[in-house]
């Protein structure tokens, strides 16, 4: 229990260097920029993939389990499009994402750190908390929005195609069931938890690779460690959001 | 110059540094030596400020490191050059991004002058065309040159070297220890280098300390040390074989 609480201090008390004004903006402006390309655009690519064959699970699923003549076929395209923006593009999606993009910052980091790269920072009065992470928080609360959109396009499109492929619903099925009952609100929930989960991944690990001492192994306890908190602490504010954004 | 009073580490309880004071003068290569867990590394990070002292004083010319806050000091460590053990380069910057880091982030030159100033440390530590190449394409010898070249970049009052020479042949061993008495003597600041490494006590050892199991044990230079009648001193001077037989 004292390492919850200690843990979590030193987690509030790194934040607290983080979370000041950087020493250049130029250089925190293209350091941005990078992050925005390692930890969003390289990840286009697998969202994309696991997002289509999701959709497309979701869609073949609900048309092999709809028995009822009474249920119209556009239920299929009406289920694919709820769950894909409800919960899979922005939970399961940000998930994948812990695995991916917060492994990668912890190890980044935890290996600075291990080669004393954090150290030498510190020794030129840079303040290394804030030059490492907080460009790479930022860059995540700005890009996974846009991966988390990508997604859902390529979550319904999965559906469809899938859809059209097997032959079990047509395009006009699909496409009607996509549009019954349409919530704005629902893209609005949806990228509101993205940027707290974006949050949760880049702060997280960049805690724990900062925090990260000694040699290989426990850079790579701190990448494990970095995908494991992020991943349950996603799951708990996942639970939370949805009780206060859709009650 | 800077000064360590009475300096006290400890960690989890086991006392790494005890009462230590010593004085570092401008202008000298001072070298604090000692067996491997001694603690001459932890008073190095003392120094620096990478670990915080349990009671004393660190004095860089007559200002108390250790009661600065954290804006102060990271104003006094503009003035600080450190080059680690390892090298500690910026793996995802290149040679001259790395020199030039520091430049980017505490001055405002244009690129021409910051391009400049770079070509002129890596000049001085000897490198040349060496630009455009990664850390990891570098020997260990010229990680060093390179990581005193940014040490240097900003003019530093203060050099600090975590064992300058661990890794490296004793021909380039020698090449890096002449490199920090030439900076020293050629800028006139204060150098503090951490080693275990005889040749480079012998050969740049202007002001030396000896540090054994966390306490100030012995103070001279390269000439006394050969004739010391400290028996710990002599252990560990004479250590090798090479060495022992020279004696003999």
């Amino acid at each position: 229990m004292f390492k919850v609480f200690s843990t979590t201090g030193n987690y509030v008390m790194l934040m607290k260097r983080v979370f000041t004004p950087p020493q250049k903006r130029g250089i925190f402006w293209n350091q941005m920029l990078t992050e925005i390309n390692n930890l969003g655009l390289e990840s286009l690519g697998i969202v994309a993939f696991i997002s289509m064959f999701m959709g497309a699970v979701v869609a073949i699923q609900t048309a092999y389990n709809i028995d009822s003549p009474l249920i119209p076929m556009s239920m299929v395209g009406f289920t694919v499009r709820q769950s894909v923006i409800l919960e899979f593009s922005p939970t399961v999606i940000s998930l994948i994402l812990a695995g991916k993009v917060g492994s990668r910052i912890a190890s980044e980091i935890g290996t600075m750190r291990v080669t004393e790269q954090i150290d030498a920072l510190e020794i030129m009065g840079v303040n290394s908390a804030n030059y490492l992470i907080f460009p790479k928080v930022v860059a995540s609360i700005l890009i996974n929005p846009v991966l988390i959109v990508f997604s859902m396009w390529m979550g319904i499109l999965g559906g469809w195609i899938a859809m059209v492929a097997t032959g079990l619903v047509s395009t006009n099925d699909f496409v009607q069931g996509i549009r019954i009952d349409f919530e704005g609100y629902t893209i609005f929930y949806a990228l509101t938890k993205t940027v707290f989960f974006a949050f949760i991944i880049s702060s997280i690990s960049g805690f724990f690779g900062y925090e990260t001492r000694g040699g290989a192994l426990e850079v790579g306890q701190a990448s494990t460690n970095a995908v494991v908190f992020s991943s349950v602490i996603i799951i708990l504010f996942n639970l939370v959001l949805t009780q206060l954004l859709l009650t | 110059m800077i000064e360590a009073r009475n300096i006290d580490k400890t960690f989890a309880g086991h006392h790494v540094l005890i009462n230590v004071s010593c004085t570092f003068e401008k202008g000298k290569t001072n070298l604090i030596i000692g067996q491997s867990g001694s603690g001459k590394t932890v008073l190095m990070k003392c120094l620096v400020g990478l670990f915080e002292v349990d009671n004393g004083k660190v004095i860089y010319d007559e200002r108390d490191f250790t009661k600065m806050n954290f804006e102060q000091r990271k104003t006094l460590r503009r003035e600080i050059g450190m080059l680690f053990q390892g090298g500690a380069l910026f793996d995802s910057m290149n040679v001259e991004q790395n020199v030039m880091f520091p430049l980017n982030m505490f001055t405002d030159q244009s690129l021409e002058e910051k391009l400049g100033r770079v070509n002129f440390v890596l000049k001085r530590v000897n490198l040349e065309d060496v630009n455009r190449l990664m850390p990891s394409e570098l020997s260990g010898g010229m990680r060093k040159r390179v990581a005193i070249a940014r040490a240097i970049a900003m003019n530093p009052q203060y050099l600090f070297c975590d064992e300058p020479n661990s890794g490296l042949d004793p021909q380039t061993s020698g090449v890096i220890d002449h490199l920090i008495r030439e900076i020293t003597q050629e800028y006139n600041i204060t150098t503090i280098v951490n080693t275990h490494d005889m040749n480079s006590v012998l050969s740049i050892g202007d002001s030396v300390v000896f540090i054994y199991k966390g306490e100030l044990w012995w103070k001279g230079d390269k000439e006394t040390i050969l004739y010391t009648e400290n028996p710990e001193l002599n252990e560990f001077v004479f250590g090798t074989e090479l060495t022992s037989r020279l004696k003999r």
